[in-house]
Order: structure tokens, then sequence, then C-alpha cells
């Protein structure tokens, strides 16, 4: 039964309540940052990295915080976590941090991480709060990642850098520059509209065919 | 003089930060339903950004050259806590500003575009007047921005538009047509 319940919270990180689909949170770095694949990724790591640890901290300490400023204590742990973060990468990855530059920094402000803070990992005890910004973290990462593979393949027709297309292939410039980012989060926004539409529409189905059945 | 302007209209129009940087978009997308608030959230906001860049000059010019690695963690405590006490301030002394666009200035301290800015200010080793004016850019581009997507987003209503489409993956879609719209403006100084 325990083991059932952390499962049910970080599975629904995935899906669910997917962070980037489903709450439509953390979009800035989401949308600046997507241009390819491995940016992406390395984004999609670091948040990882900066949600889990701050969940972990902020739950573990959630008695003794004062409700009055839980806000400040919550923002000051999460900066702590996106400094590591920040000087880990320059030392691991020094090329991938250039091209993030100011973005990684400005994880801080993602609406997602303080999100969870307050939403979850400040009211339940902490191995549920792991769960739970591990499976957010996860779902967040996969949104990234499908985001910049599309804008990647579509707009450099490659992946990972690696080419995909022949030399036939014509780039469509635009899908790496900033109004790719918007057209393709709406265009999946868009098919998640379009899914849920369908699923009410099958629920509906059944429930009708139940009625007249019995 | 022309190094002021030249920054006054790249943070304005070529790099504006809503739709070239994709800073602030929750705020962008959230209250940009109509114009009368975006406009004045779109004020706030340039208020608090030139707050912020004189905080972190201050902070960049006296405390933090002994401790860069406090950089992120001074920024928003300062910020928050100068935005707070502003906002107090505003209560006490003009109540009518305070109406205007008083519920909006805590809001706006988490915003990103604020930290982003003073972030790129300081990457960038803008000095005093140019991190001021960049401020002043920044914020009325981001209150272009928001203004234009409002408008949009009033006249949209009045259309019939299918259900599917409505809500926030319409409002990217003309998001990024507007950014297609603001890449003409990357072409204003190469030329000259």
């Amino acid at each position: 039964m325990k083991k059932n319940e952390s499962y049910e919270e970080f599975i629904k990180g995935i899906w669910r309540d997917n962070p980037v689909f489903a709450q439509v949170l953390g979009m800035c770095p989401m949308l600046a940052v997507t241009n390819s694949a491995i940016n992406a990724i390395a984004m999609g790591g670091a948040t990882f990295f900066v949600l889990v640890g701050s969940s972990f901290l902020v739950s573990s300490f959630r008695n003794w915080i004062p409700k009055q400023v839980r806000i400040s204590c919550f923002i000051i742990i999460i900066a702590t976590f996106v400094t590591i973060a920040d000087y880990t990468l320059l030392a691991l990855v020094p090329k991938v941090h250039k091209e993030l530059g100011a973005f990684i920094p400005l994880i801080v402000a993602n609406c997602l991480i303080l999100g969870r803070q307050e939403a979850f990992a400040s009211r339940y005890p902490t191995r549920l709060a792991v769960m739970d910004a591990l499976g957010m973290a996860t779902g967040f990462l996969i949104a990234l990642f499908s985001l910049g593979a599309v804008r990647e393949i579509l707009g450099d027709g490659a992946l990972f850098g690696v080419k995909l297309f022949s030399e036939n292939f014509d780039p469509w410039i635009i899908m790496i520059l900033p109004p790719g980012g918007f057209l393709t989060l709406g265009v999946i926004l868009l098919f998640f509209n379009w899914f849920k539409y369908k699923k009410d529409e099958f629920l509906e189905d059944v429930a009708e065919a139940e009625r007249s059945g019995s | 003089m022309d190094n002021l302007l030249w920054i006054f209209i790249s943070a304005l129009l070529v790099n504006n930060f809503v739709l070239t940087y994709f800073l602030g978009l929750c705020p962008f997308l959230g209250v940009s339903n109509s114009l009368e608030t975006s406009f004045r959230l779109g004020l706030a906001t340039t208020f608090v950004m030139l707050v912020t860049a004189i905080c972190a000059w201050i902070l960049n010019t006296y405390v933090l050259i002994h401790a860069p690695y406090l950089r992120l963690i001074c920024f928003i405590v300062v910020i928050a806590s100068t935005v707070q006490f502003i906002e107090m301030l505003i209560k006490k002394l003009s109540p009518t500003l305070f109406r205007a666009m008083g519920i909006f200035l805590p809001l706006i301290t988490t915003n990103c575009a604020i930290l982003g800015l003073a972030i790129f200010a300081t990457n960038r080793g803008y000095g005093f007047w140019e991190g001021l004016i960049y401020a002043l850019g920044a914020g009325i581009g981001f209150t272009l921005a928001l203004v234009l997507l409002a408008g949009l987003r009033e006249e949209s209503e009045l259309s019939s538009i299918p259900e599917l489409i409505q809500g926030t993956a319409m409002n990217l879609i003309i998001a990024g047509i507007l950014s297609m719209a603001f890449m003409g403006f990357a072409g204003l100084f190469s030329s000259s």
C-alpha cells in the first residue's frame, strides 16, 4: 500500500499533471533553451537536480520553517541549489553552459519549482515529497526534450547534431528562432486539447452505452 | 549617447524580453485578457525593473566583487525586499497610485523578467546609466508586447473560434506570430 502511494505521486507528474502540458508552468526556460535536444536535456537535468534537492530540504525542514516567511525560505533554498547546478555545469560542460547562458540562474524564477514547494513539499513527509519532485522533474524533462527534439529536427534536420535527412532537406530556420518555440508549444498543447476532447467524448459514449444497456 | 540609444532600442524592440528571450511569460499569458490590466501591469513592471537595475548596480559595484558566487541569492533577496518596501511606501504616500498598480507589485517580484534583467545587465557589464536605460527599454518592451497580445485577445473574443483551439494553445500561436513580426526589427541596425 505504502509503495503504491509513492508510485502514484511519481506517475502523476509524468502524465496527468505534467507541469508543462497540463499545468502550463515553467514556460520561460522551457521555450528559451529548447532550440536543440542537447540544450533541452542539460536544462531539464539542472531543473531536475534543483527540484528534487529543494523538495527534499524543504520537506525535511517543514516543521521548523515559520509560516510567515516560508516563501523567502523556499527561495533561498532554491537559489542555493541553482548556484550549485550553475557552477557544476560550468565545470563539467562549459560549452553547453555558455549556450544556456543566463537561463541557468533563471531556474530560480521557474514557477514550477516554487509551486511544488508551496503546494506539496511543505505539507507532506520527505519520502512523498521526493517522489512527487522526481515525477514532476521527469515530466518536465520529457516535455523539454520533446520540444527540443521537434525544433532541432525541423529547424536543423538533425538530432543531437547527427543529420537525419539527405542534403535535399530544406531546414525550417524559423523553428530554431524564438517564434518556433511559441508555435511548437502551441501545436503540442493543441494536440493535448484534442486528446482530452476525444477522451471525454469516449467516456460519454461509454456512459451512454451503459445507461441504455441497463 | 549613441550607445545609450542603441541599448534602449535593442531592449525595446530587437531583443524584446518577452518575444525574443521568453522572459515573463507567466504574466504575459496569464494577465493579458484585458487591455486595461495589462497596461497597468506593464507600468508596474517597468517601475520594478528600474528599481532592480539600481539595486543590481549597487550590489555589483560594492558587495559582489568580494563574493560573486552569492550573486543569485543576493539579487533575489534584495529585489524582493526592496519591492516589498516600496509597496508599503506607495501605499502610505499615494493611495491612488497604489490602487493602480499595487496588487501587481508582489506578483512581479517573482517574475523571471526582473531577475533576467539583473543577470543580463551584469553579464554585459553595464554601468549605472546603461543599466537604467536598459531597464527602461526592457520595461517598455514588456508593456508593448503585453498590450499587443491583450488587444489581439480582446478582438479574438468577439469572433467565433472552435472550442478546441481556445485558451493557451491559441495564445501561444498568436505570440509566435507576434514574435515573427518582431524579428523584422533585427534588420534595424545591421543596415545602418
